[in-house]
């Protein structure tokens, strides 16, 4: 009895860890995938009501609303992310004085919450008192700057605030590749002639190939989870302008009680989440595997 | 194409002209400083606004320094105003962040370093599925799991209650913890397990008196990791979570967002900073293992 016990013992602390996870992580995404066939209003409801909430969510204004803000406030975070990341990047692996300093000021704003980052920034873009009373003051009589309070523009704002949190975050990112890779390519590269940026052009960066996927993943992952900065810096307004779709979800599930809707919207997250991570850890798996 | 040139190594710049050299390390130079401005003017405006009065930040711009080192709003964002109802404050949800915090942590590392440890060192059929079962709790959108979460704290009585958001961030931490772990223990040689085994040393004999004591690194990236994540969270906080018993980061929005009277930008820069300044703190004193948590947890957004 005590034998088996003490065998079964690394299995047995293992429960906790797996235990949870299989109830809160797989149990509930389950929960909320039946629901979301459900005709759930306030409170679930267990009678299967098939694609209904599905068909509503796609012909949800709002709802088109929020993927539309989503595609293109992911397309630039991450393009304007990874091209800054690697232009800071190769400029602080030259030897540059102070880079300690400089890397901690790139990289600071990762260490503050998206409601603390959304605060300062609405407040640097508010019209009134901020960047344009600013320009203003200096003379610029005709200047204005209302992203912030503009339908159009606002989705601008996020973008910025995002890229400042997060951009000195792909700059570690690849500063950590480019200073792993061996002397000794770039010394040989260089004996055979190439030039200084042909060694960065057509070696270093194709050979960042891991880092730019890491990068992406990344980066899509929290663009798709956007919801704090939202909250802080526009609240998806002017109007719905701004809505995504994570303040879409909450909104709908705790503000208008609609529960098999909101499910529906949370299970299109879940599978925009899904269809990046799933192919990333195959290939980190297999890498893994290859070492 | 003078970025292109800009952008090569300093060992091969040595050999062109001392000249053109020198006016690529300004340029250099003029770019790197030219972007640490731009992430470091947010904190500068925050800094000094919350050292204004209303009166100087109508006058003035944002760049405009404080005329005298004002530290009324900082007061008024941590301890109020002391008129009773509607007058809030920090104080109060700044402890209700701590005593979240503390035990979130604390249990999520624990249960982390041990799972790791079997995952690792007790290593049996299947048990690579196992890990890859609790990494893909990191990936997931919190939101496909909110809705059952808000009624399983009610059902079980700690909704609106600082137990409750320890329960839900020590769950929802432990597939990062675990993961940090056991990445650390693959690098400990097994046979120093092994060893242990043969001389008589238990299951928890040779965690607690031969792993635990080589942890201290993993540890520190863990609880920093662990402590900044919980910290800042805000989708939790605010859905499972209201007035008295809100953290930080709520209690921040909502005093941000109320427009009662007349908005005060000096109170709020304040309470930003507030809020900010733990995990800032630990970000400037352990830079290092945070970033080390960072590129290898940072999938959670």
């Amino acid at each position: 009895m005590l034998k088996s016990l003490e065998k079964n013992l690394p299995k047995i602390v293992l429960a906790p860890a797996v235990g949870l996870i299989s109830w809160f992580v797989y149990g509930f995404v389950l929960w909320t995938f039946y629901i979301s066939f459900t005709n759930s209003k306030i409170l679930p409801k267990y009678e299967l009501w098939g694609v209904g909430q599905y068909v509503k969510l796609w012909a949800s204004r709002k709802w088109l609303i929020a993927v539309d803000n989503l595609l293109i406030f992911t397309a630039l975070f991450l393009i304007i992310c990874i091209v800054l990341g690697i232009i800071l990047a190769i400029f602080l692996d030259q030897k540059i004085r102070a880079e300690g300093v400089l890397r901690t000021i790139y990289l600071y704003p990762m260490a503050l919450s998206f409601i603390v980052t959304g605060t300062a920034w609405k407040w640097i873009l508010n019209p009134s008192l901020g960047i344009q009373k600013m320009f203003i003051d200096w003379g610029f009589e005709n200047f204005t700057f209302d992203w912030l309070v503009n339908r159009e523009m606002a989705i601008y704002t996020i973008v910025i605030a995002g890229v400042w949190q997060s951009a000195g975050f792909v700059m570690a990112l690849f500063l950590a590749g480019l200073r792993s890779v061996e002397d000794e390519i770039v010394k040989a590269a260089k004996i055979d002639g190439a030039g200084l940026f042909t060694v960065y052009w057509k070696i270093l960066i194709p050979m960042m190939r891991p880092v730019f996927f890491t990068s992406f993943v990344i980066l899509v992952h929290i663009s798709i989870k956007s919801y704090d900065l939202i909250v802080a810096l526009t609240q998806g307004g002017p109007g719905i302008s701004t809505t995504m779709p994570a303040l879409y979800m909450t909104q709908t599930a705790f503000h208008k009680s609609q529960v098999g809707l909101s499910a529906a919207s949370a299970m299109m997250m879940f599978m925009a989440v899904a269809a990046v991570i799933i192919p990333y850890l195959y290939s980190e798996l297999r890498r893994e595997n290859a070492n | 194409m003078q970025t292109n040139i800009t952008a090569s190594s300093y060992k091969e710049l040595e050999q062109k002209s001392k000249v053109t050299n020198m006016l690529l390390r300004w340029f250099l130079y003029f770019v790197l400083i030219l972007f640490a401005s731009y992430f470091i003017f947010p904190l500068y405006v925050m800094v000094v606004t919350s050292l204004k009065t209303m009166e100087e930040i109508r006058q003035g711009t944002l760049l405009t320094w404080p005329s005298a080192l004002n530290f009324e709003s900082w007061a008024v964002a941590w301890g109020g105003r002391g008129y009773g109802a509607g007058d809030t404050f920090l104080k109060p949800y700044f402890w209700n962040s701590i005593k979240m915090v503390i035990p979130a942590v604390f249990f999520s590392t624990f249960i982390g370093a041990i799972t790791g440890y079997v995952l690792t060192k007790w290593r049996f059929k299947g048990d690579q599925w196992i890990f890859l079962f609790l990494l893909f709790g990191c990936f997931i959108p919190f939101q496909a799991i909110l809705l059952p979460m808000a009624r399983t704290l009610g059902v079980l009585g700690i909704s609106n209650s600082i137990l409750g958001l320890v329960v839900v961030h020590t769950v929802y931490g432990i597939p990062f913890t675990t993961l940090f772990f056991r990445n650390y223990y693959v690098s400990i040689p097994t046979e120093l397990v092994k060893a242990a085994r043969i001389d008589g040393a238990g299951f928890f004999k040779i965690f607690f008196k031969i792993l635990l004591p080589i942890s201290a690194p993993i540890i520190v990236v863990t609880v920093i990791w662990q402590f900044t994540q919980i910290w800042n969270d805000f989708l939790f906080g605010s859905t499972f979570s209201f007035g008295e018993a809100a953290p930080i980061q709520v209690a921040l929005n909502n005093m941000v967002l109320s427009s009662t009277s007349v908005k005060e930008y000096n109170v709020d820069m304040a309470s930003a900073i507030i809020a900010g300044i733990p995990t800032l703190i630990v970000y400037v004193l352990a830079g290092k293992y945070f970033i080390r948590g960072l590129t290898s947890g940072a999938v959670k957004g």
